[in-house]
């Protein structure tokens, strides 16, 4: 026995297997098949949860995802913490532990709960009437405590171990939710050619199957057909089952996904074991058989622990062969409550109350229940509970006509079971587009219009009744997969009459009465009152004024009744007031599922160059640039940073250093049309470059502000090797392709990315020619091969082509060879340069020795906002050139501004101060804020070779400022500059011939 | 991460071996011009979309109504046959036997472990023997060629390839 409410027989769960588990720290039975909330209501734990806002004590209400209470953090060790798990679906294990939420110090005794007392004080709205004023008060008192007591359940501290794992699949026919319409569907859909996947978020198929104790299907018990309806689609090639798997977010063209869960049943999962596992369906249809969800009914003290949703308790009862309770009051709307007291009954459940709101219900069920002796009160309201933690007492009084009730009795019981009727869950068909319809006849929104291939069908599209909603699955899976007959179903069943109740239950308790709406975010009907007293009538304003259905749950058990009492009391019927849209996910996700395998190493590619094996074993440090690791520099013997870019940039000016450019982007540009395709896009002149020459190009964005820039090479009359930034490369590309397809069709000219066919070597300082000489045949004289110039040719054994550029200024080759030949030309290149002092550098070096030089990094000096002439590049476009990207843009007045910032280079009086990049400029020192900001620093370096600091920074009217003394203001006060030349080393430019 | 992935040692768990030793082109060409372009290859341009054609060890990949993948193997070399037989029509053929690497997936479970981060449909009707796309393979491009049931040819730029492997094997 594991529990004084199991019953002797029946269920689902394994009656051989006890599992021992554990709740708030003590220790229960339960069986294998038991969920934690059955498990916790065979043992008599109704109270699982305090409540969001009041810190009420609340039980379980459903059986199901609907649920709003009973909210769990399962804990399996430090690292494997989830919060906010519905007891009601999470499946019970040996040595399960879970814990209460949103209670301190305890779930029986809680602080917070004062706020229950102060219910009345916090209305709808409270927050945003009451922490409006003072305003600063906000950010020092009221956020912070707000903040505190906030958010339902811990976040876990320490990173998930597990594994998230994605799959993409595809079939012809989705079918979701694995109940009687979906399993019926998939029977008749897999029928067919097509492929079939059925989706069921529980543990197994067979949804309302599962508890069905009265029906027969083709003969046989419910269970005996649902068994063998499962062998039959297994046994199917075409079929995909899944079960525990979620259908939470339908997305545009029928892209499903689906959460299933792997490991979280199963006591031995380990760390590091695949969890959850993210399908990503492409269906061609979609047939929705989501079943419906039974509504509360809406009556004062509705919350308290014991009160549970009838379809719930028979959930219970037959599927896990657990009692709500020993004497049960049932109050109801509708027909299926009667059902549930008859099979309560007989399993030793004494009824001690049927109370139907109905004046005159009638019909089988009504009859039987009376012919079993159960008491059934008509036309009677169930208006309040007694107890604390537990329901002790119910309140019953007549109703006298629609909205008046008389004299009340109390029934001592410790369950109460309540029905207002099923509401059919549309929300994936809401997500998918689809619209609804207000269904007069049922109380209750049906799928209408659809938006995608998607198909409503049994509970989920209004259609109770078991045989109606297997042959309306069969119908529709026939349909969809070209069947001519779909199997038919032979029902023999007792009818449920269709209509319940929606709305609030009328009562006499007083306008302070809190009878919920919303249990999980706590709403009352009092709440959604006073918001329609004070002016909001829309649904959409309501629901965010009152939060009703804004919790995790979506207002699943709460969205129709705060319909129906919003359209009361603005005396409107429902559909004018609407339905709000639901959103993904129909149950919230966990972030492993939708992070996937994208974490840590396999977070993002991690791009590297063929010689990012030497770097690495040359000890060198790496950068992030865009995907790419790039070596930042390469330390000696314990030297900082500092120390080495000091010592590399020696080594280049006074030798020769080797630097890897390999990630620079490259695009091979073919056609008789190649140079005047280069002319239209890029600034400058292309048409009179030679053959073998190079030319630094510069490329802007439609507004006239620099895009990108490189060095351009032509290989051939009809044939460019150009070169992009390390991250610009793509869109470069793209925005080429872009331009050639929709703008310029005519130009015979295709561009083709070479960046990763190349790998890149640049031998930079005055040794640079006699390293590269060793290495090939190849003249390199500046007569045959001057700067800004290229050849191709075999380098160190491999074809390459041999860049004579420079962006250090010094003299400089850059060699390109095939990616796959790169580590070995490196290693030659290396060798060949030992005797020469030949020293590798990295990133950091390279900004060192450009920003001597004066030379722009786009995005660095650039911010998207600068012109050309904004960074000294106006001598660059090609004046004589009728257009080009960009060149309307520049004529407009505001970019030939003489005060727009310009590039200019800054010295510090004091040289060994390094000025912070970023770092803003003003015109005169120890002023008060707001100061008025006429540039900002955008490099800013330690020169070695200068012996001082140096920085290049933008500057309004910057170029008419030279000599000037600005400041820069700072922690420590303000740094006083001199505005100079942003060329600080080798003005002439003589060293590049050398 | 830097290991060539060329030079790795095949995968026998995961059923990825590096593809034989390739060059590859990049053929842009306009319509007009195919068939001048395929006889000068020795091999039929498909025009049909994502459909590949084969001849003596040359294989040409549609990958948009003006482009293809040429494969071919590294002792044969079409280059100055194509430029000398094309005279003075427009192509562009651009070798980049370096820029990416070839990867052979093959076995019962290739399709499915595909499908852990590429979206497309591969089953057999939807993408038979022969078909050839640009896709993904999550936050990486591939071109994905299908030459039997059971097997695929990859093509990564090389950067991209260790991310490839690890995405693979890590999907289970």
């Amino acid at each position: 026995m594991t529990g004084a409410f199991r019953t002797k027989t029946g269920g689902r769960i394994d009656r051989q297997k006890s599992v021992s588990f554990q709740f708030d720290g003590k220790t229960y039975q339960g069986y294998e098949g038991d969920t934690l909330a059955s498990a916790l209501l065979a043992n008599g734990v109704h109270l699982m949860g305090r409540s969001f806002k009041y810190h009420r004590p609340r039980g379980v209400l459903s059986a199901g995802s609907e649920e709003p209470n009973a909210l769990v953090t399962v804990r399996r060790d430090g690292r494997r913490v989830t919060p906010n798990l519905r007891a009601t679906e999470v499946a019970l294990y040996q040595g399960l532990e879970a814990h209460s939420q949103n209670r301190w110090p305890s779930l029986n005794f809680d602080v917070g709960a004062i706020n229950s007392l102060m219910a009345r004080f916090i209305p709808s709205g409270f927050y945003y009437k009451t922490f409006m004023w003072p305003r600063k008060a906000w950010d020092a008192l009221y956020e912070p405590i707000i903040r505190q007591a906030a958010g339902l359940g811990d976040a876990p501290t320490e990173p998930d171990p597990d594994v998230y794992l994605n799959t993409y699949a595809h079939c012809e026919i989705l079918v979701v939710g694995g109940g009687p319409a979906g399993l019926a569907a998939a029977l008749s859909a897999s029928q067919g050619e097509g492929r079939v996947i059925l989706v069921e978020d529980g543990a197994e198929l067979g949804g309302s199957l599962l508890i069905e104790r009265d029906a027969l299907i083709d003969g046989q018990p419910a269970l005996d057909w649902l068994a063998s309806a499962r062998q039959q689609l297994a046994a199917r090639p075409n079929v995909t089952i899944l079960t525990r798997a979620t259908a939470f977010a339908y997305n545009a063209h029928n892209m499903v996904c689906v959460t299933e869960r792997l490991s979280d049943h199963r006591a031995d999962a380990q760390p590091g074991e695949a969890r959850e596992r993210l399908w990503q369906i492409r269906a061609a249809d979609v047939i929705l058989a989501q079943g419906a969800v039974e509504r509360p009914l809406v009556f004062p003290d509705n919350d308290r622990p014991g009160v549970l949703l009838a379809e719930a308790a028979r959930t219970y009862l037959n599927r896990y062969g657990v009692t709500p309770g020993r004497r049960v009051v049932v109050a109801t709307g509708h027909d299926s409550a009667y059902r549930v007291a008859i099979e309560l009954q007989a399993a030793g459940v004494e009824i001690a109350a049927l109370a139907d709101l109905r004046p005159t219900p009638s019909g089988p069920w009504v009859e039987r229940a009376q012919g079993l002796g159960i008491k059934v009160l008509k036309g009677t309201a169930i208006t309040g509970t007694s107890g604390g933690r537990r329901v002790t007492g119910a309140r019953l009084s007549p109703l006298i006509g629609m909205a008046q009730v008389g004299k009340p009795d109390w029934i001592a019981c410790d369950a109460v079971l309540m029905s207002g009727g099923c509401t059919p869950s549309v929300h994936l068909w809401s997500q998918s587009r689809g619209k609804v319809k207000w269904d007069e006849a049922l109380d209750a929104f049906l799928p209408s219009e659809a938006a995608e291939r998607a198909i409503c069908v049994g509970a989920g599209a209004g259609r109770f009744d078991l045989a109606e909603v297997l042959a309306d699955g069969a119908q529709t899976g026939a349909r969809l997969a070209g069947l001519k007959t779909p199997p038919a179903f032979h029902v023999e069943a007792t009818p449920l009459a269709p209509r319940g109740v929606v709305g609030a239950v009328p009562h006499d308790r007083g306008p302070n009465a809190l009878a919920f709406v919303d249990w999980q975010n706590d709403v009352t009907a009092k709440d959604l009152k006073l918001a329609v007293r004070e002016g909001f009538q829309s649904i959409e304003h309501l629901k965010r004024y009152t939060t009703t259905g804004m919790a995790t749950d979506q207002g699943k058990t709460s969205n129709l009744n705060a319909l129906a009492i919003a359209s009361d009391l603005l005396d409107r019927p429902i559909p004018a007031i609407g339905l709000t849209t639901f959103r993904m996910p129909f149950t919230p996700v966990t972030f492993g599922t939708l992070a996937g395998l994208a974490r840590g190493d396999l977070f993002d590619p991690v791009r590297c160059t063929p010689m990012h094996g030497w770097a690495e074993a040359k000890g060198a440090v790496f950068e992030d640039v865009s995907l790419w690791k790039r070596a930042r520099y390469f330390p000696q013997g314990g030297e900082d940073m500092h120390a080495a870019v000091a010592r590399e940039c020696l080594a280049v000016r006074s030798r020769a250093g080797i630097f890897d450019a390999s990630t620079l982007g490259k695009i091979e540009i073919v056609g008789p049309d190649a140079a005047e395709f280069l002319n239209r896009f890029y600034i400058n002149a292309w048409t009179k470059l030679g053959v073998g020459r190079c030319r630094y190009g510069v490329l802007l964005r439609e507004d006239g502000f620099v895009m990108d820039d490189g060095v351009v090479g032509r290989l051939a009359a009809d044939r460019f090797h150009l070169t992009t930034t390390t991250g610009g490369a793509a869109r470069v590309l793209a925005m080429m392709e872009d331009y050639l397809q929709t703008e310029w069709p005519d130009l015979r000219v295709a561009c083709t990315s070479t960046t990763e066919q190349w790998a890149v070597i640049a031998v930079q300082g005055p040794k640079a020619r006699d390293i590269v000489s060793r290495l090939t045949s190849l003249d390199l004289s500046s007569e045959r091969l001057p700067h800004m110039s290229l050849v191709e040719g075999e380098v160190a054994g491999a074809p390459a082509r041999l860049f004579r550029v420079s962006f250090t200024g010094e003299l400089g080759y850059e060699i390109n060879v095939p990616s796959d030949r790169g580590l070995e030309v490196w290693e030659k290149v290396v060798a060949a340069g030992a005797e020469f002092g030949l020293t590798p550098y990295g990133t950091e070096t390279m900004h060192v020795l450009r920003a001597e030089k004066g030379f722009i990094i786009v995005g660095q000096e650039t911010d998207g906002t600068a012109t050309p002439d904004d960074v000294g590049l106006g001598w660059a476009i090609g004046k004589a050139k009728p257009d080009f990207v960009g060149k309307r843009s520049l004529a407009r007045p505001s970019m030939s501004d003489p005060d727009r910032k310009q590039l200019v280079g800054l010295l510090t009086e004091r040289p060994e101060t390094v000025l912070e990049e970023g770092a803003q400029i003003v015109a005169s020192p120890g002023g008060t804020p707001p100061l008025a900001l006429i540039g900002h620093v955008t490099s800013s370096y330690a020169s070695a070779t200068l012996g001082r600091s140096i920085a290049l920074a933008m500057i309004q009217g910057g170029r008419a400022r030279m000599g000037q003394k600005l400041y820069s203001p700072s922690p420590q006060g303000d740094i006083a500059v001199t505005v100079c030349a942003p060329v600080f080393y080798d003005p002439e430019g003589e060293r590049v011939n050398g | 991460m830097a290991e060539p992935l060329t030079m790795a040692m095949p995968d026998l768990q995961l059923g990825l071996s590096p593809a034989q030793p390739l060059v590859r082109f990049n053929l842009r060409c306009r319509e007009a011009d195919v068939a001048a372009c395929s006889e000068a290859l020795r091999l039929d341009l498909p025009t049909r979309p994502c459909t590949s054609a084969e001849n003596g060890g040359r294989s040409a990949l549609w990958l948009g109504p003006d482009e293809w993948l040429i494969l071919t193997s590294d002792q044969d070399d079409p280059s100055s046959h194509l430029t000398a037989t094309m005279g003075d029509r427009f192509f562009s053929w651009v070798d980049i036997r370096a820029r990416q690497v070839g990867l052979v997936l093959t076995g019962p479970e290739s399709a499915r472990r595909l499908n852990t981060g590429c979206p497309l449909d591969l089953d057999l009707k939807a993408f038979p023997i022969g078909m050839c796309t640009r896709t993904v393979f999550a936050k990486a491009e591939i071109v994905l060629w299908r030459r039997e049931v059971q097997s695929f040819h990859i093509e990564v730029w090389r950067s991209f390839a260790p991310y490839l492997k690890g995405m693979l094997a890590a999907a289970g």
